[in-house]
């Protein structure tokens, strides 16, 4: 286990990206001016108090969102250059997503669910290859509800990368998880990101979490506090909450 | 499949019972629409391919006797193709087996054979030998109705000489579509029927040799047929021509553009109510179903989903409601334009099928249904794809519940708590409260527009059957008799009473405006036929006066007091003017009464009767038949107590369907709005409903604020479905007029009460269907779902 190769590929590189939401009365600096660089092939954590913008970045990152000012950079591709169009292009060429709450299409099997990306990806694995990759090759034809919050939350990983993304955003994907169903997710996340090499990104409030990672990065107030490097990173099966 | 088609085809299958419920609202609209639509064109199109392919007639016009000489310089007028003369004269049948008169109307034919203009269809047999003087064809609903087949005998009373005549043959014609009878009300094929006779027949039997008293006309596509009218009026004025007139006075012609109007007024009128329900229907659901999906459509947009593929997705849903709802109206209106296909052929005499697939009426309804269920959607499709993917994932913000001055009110009321929950729910989706109201007003509405038709035909019945005709039997001369014939029909066997009445055809003028009618004349104090004003007064057009139906006066623009100018087409060229005395409320015809001294003034002729009104003994009516069937002087006879029998079991029949239909019609509307606005507030408010659940409010008490809104939306629909029903009864009624009939606006308080009875019936069952849900609510699943 070692940190990536040297003089690696950037992925993202953000420059005074700010994010403000004007809900009238206040204005609530989401971001206030954020400089940061992803590289190729990088499993990183971000660590937060509530509210201090992580969840923003990261869907600025994944063009969910669109920045109030600042650029970001995706590769060569400018996003913030972008309009509606151009992000949907984005995402369905380039970004997985993993979210806290899963959100699987509660008609569709668990296949079908991991079926709606690879009906519009480039290039795809087929549905029973991404479900084999998160241990899942048993449940295919599971429908959500019947499925622990574990296994859901396996599928969602599944469906993020069937497409083989270059860059997997996830967002507390262990946050309705315990303790042992989160090791799960997240073996599965890391080992994602070295058998595929997926730059990816994970939002956690869980600060054991971040030994696993090449790079942990502290958010306060919208800004970014510091970012370690960790020199050793541990297997998730060590990570107990 | 892609994925997202199997959530498509998952969710259209969660939600079959909202879907079937809109479907059948949707499949109303199609199936009416299809009908009236296709049966519209297809009688349209019939009627011409039939006028096309037999040559009916441009031009008609009747005369006394004019000279066949005259025949050369009519064919002269500019613009006249063609030029066919002719003998049409009525007459007394004797048909073996029948004991009532029948009468008929004889036309003759061509020495040639068959006639260029107005050609017949043989039905069976062969027309009569121009040469022969014993030989007759009739049309084929009146030999089917009296049982008579080609070798058959009759005899027939023609201008005093009886002849037995042998049927050769029956025919249809395109001047007969429509048959009825002088002075009748409904075709009756047993008791009238059309003889055609050779020239030479006809021409000894009416002493008509070298002479014709009936002449239509074909003219060139782009001839000016009022210049040709005109014409030909001049012309045939010296030999008592009663004026000449198009197709649109033609009596056949005429009832089927009736019937066609009303067709498509129908087709105009009532499927967009079906079509309005279904598009807010849909859009209800759709908006629901996506406020349920907000998460799942943020994360189709996360993967890459473009919007137009999401806008086109809940689209596609709204699409299959179309499907369904389109299929079922297909196979409905199929179906119903079969039955009315089969209801026209009772009326109308076409030579072929009148009922073809008419695939533009598919193709139309079925556009038309998308397109609603499409505009329903839109809306809300549209804000699904506009939803921003990183908002859609964050649950939406609870529903702000204001404290308005109205719910400060409220407070004040102290009122219960599920009663607030009801009435705040009303405040906090009012848009969607208001349009579930008008849903279930337009059912009230339908049913409303369907009492009236039923009160109407009660009311024009009652009026032309019990209040001005009262006579059992009307007994027709033409061309009139001198009124002392009336003593002779005082001592008819069974008469007990007859009065004498007098119709002679006029034009009535009122500034530029005029029309061709006929003027009634009776003696003062007439009591079997009478004439009726608005308030049901019976009333005597006073002397020197005349009286005007409404539609008349309104055709003129003549009000009580001006002055009418009235000429007959007796070939005097004398112009009368009479005040307008008053106006008469008359539903069937557009009369003009006066009375008879001062019409027999105008006419310059002794006291004349033209119609008897008999009052009988019923015990002696085969002795009355027995004479009348030799009476030459008879033109045509009324039996008005058959015909006020036939007429009510006609409408008694076509009532009770109707009803029915409407009845149908309504609970589906009711139905349809109230179990998806029960259904959609369940699941806005399953939490909620769950929660008192769980404080310990009984399942009773938590279906009242379910039921209890449903019910109020209901009771708030009612006065506005009266209003809506109002307004379409109307456009109904306006609809329906013709220079024939009208159609009364009748509003009975009964059809209200019957409207709001059936629709709050049916929202009560609706409402109902949903609690079922209610009660199995699992409390846990409900509580634990994150929305
Ligand atoms: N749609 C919005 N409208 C207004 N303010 C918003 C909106 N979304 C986020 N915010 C505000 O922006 C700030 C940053 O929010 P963000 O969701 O990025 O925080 P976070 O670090 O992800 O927090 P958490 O750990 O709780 O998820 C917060 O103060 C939040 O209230
Ligand atoms: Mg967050």
């Amino acid at each position: 286990m070692s940190a990536p190769a040297a003089a690696p590929e950037t992925m993202f590189r953000t420059e005074g990206l700010t994010k403000v939401y004007d809900s009238g009365l206040t204005k609530v600096h989401a971001l206030a001016g954020v400089d940061l660089e992803l590289y190729g092939g990088e499993l990183s954590v971000l660590l937060g108090p509530s509210g201090s913008g992580k969840s923003t970045l990261l869907n600025i990152l994944g063009g969910l969102d669109h920045a109030s000012a600042g650029h970001v950079w995706f590769r060569d591709l400018e996003l913030t250059g972008l309009g509606d169009r151009g992000l949907t292009r984005y995402r369905r060429d380039h970004v997985g997503f993993v979210f806290q709450f899963y959100n699987l299409v509660a008609s569709l099997t668990a296949r079908e669910n991991v079926q709606l990306v690879t009906d519009v990806a480039r290039d795809p694995m087929s549905p029973d290859e991404a479900l084999e990759q998160v241990g899942l090759g048993s449940r295919m034809d599971h429908f959500p509800a019947e499925m622990s919050g574990g296994e859901q939350q396996r599928v969602a990983i599944a469906r993020a990368i069937a497409k083989r993304p270059e860059v997997l955003l996830c967002d507390e994907p262990t946050g309705a998880l315990d303790s042992k169903t989160g090791v799960q997710v997240l073996e599965a996340l890391r080992d994602i990101n070295e058998r595929l090499g997926t730059t990816t990104a994970v939002i956690t409030h869980n600060a054991e979490i971040r030994r696993m990672a090449h790079r942990v990065i502290w958010f306060r107030d919208g800004h970014i506090e510091r970012i370690e490097t960790n020199a050793e990173r541990i297997a998730p099966a060590d990570i107990h909450w | 499949m892609n994925a997202l088609d199997k959530k498509l085809l998952r969710d259209f299958r969660r939600l079959w019972a909202q879907a079937l419920a809109i479907a059948l609202v949707l499949a109303c609209g199609v199936a009416i629409l299809m009908t009236t639509f296709g049966m519209y064109g297809a009688l349209e199109d019939t009627r011409a391919a039939y006028y096309e392919r037999n040559r009916f007639a441009d031009v008609f016009a009747a005369a006394n006797r004019a000279p066949d000489s005259i025949l050369s310089e009519i064919r002269a007028i500019p613009g006249v193709r063609q030029a066919e003369a002719r003998v049409v004269k009525h007459v007394i049948l004797n048909v073996p087996g029948r004991l009532e008169t029948v009468t008929g109307q004889m036309i003759s034919l061509p020495e040639t054979g068959a006639p260029l203009l107005n050609r017949p269809v043989l039905r069976s047999g062969r027309l009569p030998d121009p040469a022969a003087t014993g030989e007759v064809a009739v049309n084929a609903p009146f030999a089917e109705a009296n049982g008579l087949r080609p070798g058959d005998s009759f005899t027939a009373n023609m201008g005093g000489r009886k002849r037995v005549l042998t049927l050769t043959g029956t025919l249809l014609s395109p001047e007969f579509i429509y048959t009825i009878g002088p002075g009748a009300m409904m075709p009756d094929a047993e008791t009238f029927g059309i003889l055609f006779v050779p020239a030479r027949v006809a021409d000894a039997a009416f002493d008509m040799q070298g002479a014709f008293n009936d002449v239509t006309l074909k003219l060139d596509p782009r001839a000016p047929e009022a210049q040709v009218i005109d014409r030909l009026d001049i012309l045939l004025d010296p030999y008592g021509g009663t004026g000449a007139h198009g197709r649109d006075s033609q009596t056949s012609h005429s009832f089927v553009d009736a019937e066609i109007e009303q067709l498509r007024s129908t087709a105009i009128i009532l499927p967009p109510i079906f079509f309005g329900i279904t598009a807010f229907l849909v859009g209800m659901v759709i908006g629901r179903i996506i406020a349920l999906e907000r998460a799942e459509i943020g994360l189709l947009k996360a993967i890459g989903y473009s919007d137009v593929e999401i806008c086109v997705h809940y689209l596609m849903l709204a699409g299959l409601v179309a499907v369904v709802g389109t299929l079922l109206g297909w196979a409905v209106g199929t179906w119903l334009s079969g039955a009315l296909a089969r209801l026209y052929a009772q009326f109308f005499d076409f030579p072929y099928l009148i009922y073809r697939v008419a695939y533009d009426a598919y193709a139309i309804s079925g556009l038309l249904a998308l397109a609603s269920a499409a505009l329903g959607a839109a809306r809300s499709a549209l804000h699904a794809a506009r939803l921003a993917p990183a908002t859609a994932m964050s649950p939406p913000a609870p529903p702000r519940f204001s404290r308005g001055l109205l719910d400060r009110a409220l407070s004040r009321l102290r009122l219960s708590q599920p009663v607030m929950m009801i009435l705040r729910s009303l405040m906090r989706w009012p848009v969607r409260s208001g349009l579930t109201t008008l849903g279930l007003s337009l059912a009230v509405a339908v049913l409303v527009a369907s009492s009236f038709f039923s009160d109407a035909l009660d009311t024009i019945l009652d009026k032309a059957f019990y209040q001005s005709n009262r006579q059992d039997a009307m007994l027709l001369f033409s061309p009139g008799l001198r009124d002392d014939a009336l003593q002779d029909v005082t001592n008819l066997p069974g008469v007990l009473m007859a009065e004498g009445q007098q119709f002679q055809p006029a034009t009535l003028r009122h500034g530029h405006l005029e029309k061709d009618t006929a003027l009634e004349a009776r003696p003062p104090g007439a009591d079997l036929s009478r004439i009726v004003d608005a308030a049901g007064h019976v009333i005597d057009a006073p002397p020197g006066a005349i009286l005007l139906s409404e539609r008349l006066a309104a055709h003129l623009e003549a009000r009580p007091g001006d002055v009418v100018a009235i000429e007959f087409p007796d070939g005097r060229d004398e112009i009368h003017h009479l005040p307008v005395a008053g106006l008469v409320t008359q539903y069937v015809g557009l009369g003009a009464y006066v009375d008879s001294t001062t019409l027999d003034r105008l006419k310059r002729q002794s006291p004349r009767i033209t119609a008897a009104n008999l009052l009988i003994d019923d015990a002696a009516l085969p002795q009355l038949h027995a004479v009348l069937k030799d009476t030459p002087e008879l033109s045509g006879l009324v039996m008005l107590t058959r015909m006020r029998r036939s007429f009510e079991d006609t409408i008694r029949r076509n009532v009770t369907t109707m009803t029915t239909v409407y009845i149908s019609i309504a609970m589906l509307i009711t139905v349809g709005v109230a179990y998806n606005g029960a259904r959609i507030q369940l699941s806005e408010r399953a939490r909620e409903l769950a929660s008192l659940r769980i404080l310990g409010f009984t399942r009773g008490e938590v279906s009242f604020v379910l039921i209890g809104e449903t019910m109020l939306l209901a009771l708030l629909a009612q006065p506005l479905g009266w209003a809506l029903g109002g307004v379409i009864a109307s456009a109904l009624a306006r609809g329906s007029a013709s220079d024939l009939y009208s159609v009364p606006l009748v509003l009975e308080p009964a059809g209200f009460a019957r409207a709001s009875l059936v629709v709050l019936a049916a929202s009560l069952g609706a409402a109902l269907l949903v609690r079922r849900r209610l009660d199995r609510l699992d409390l846990v699943a409900v509580m634990k779902t994150r929305e």
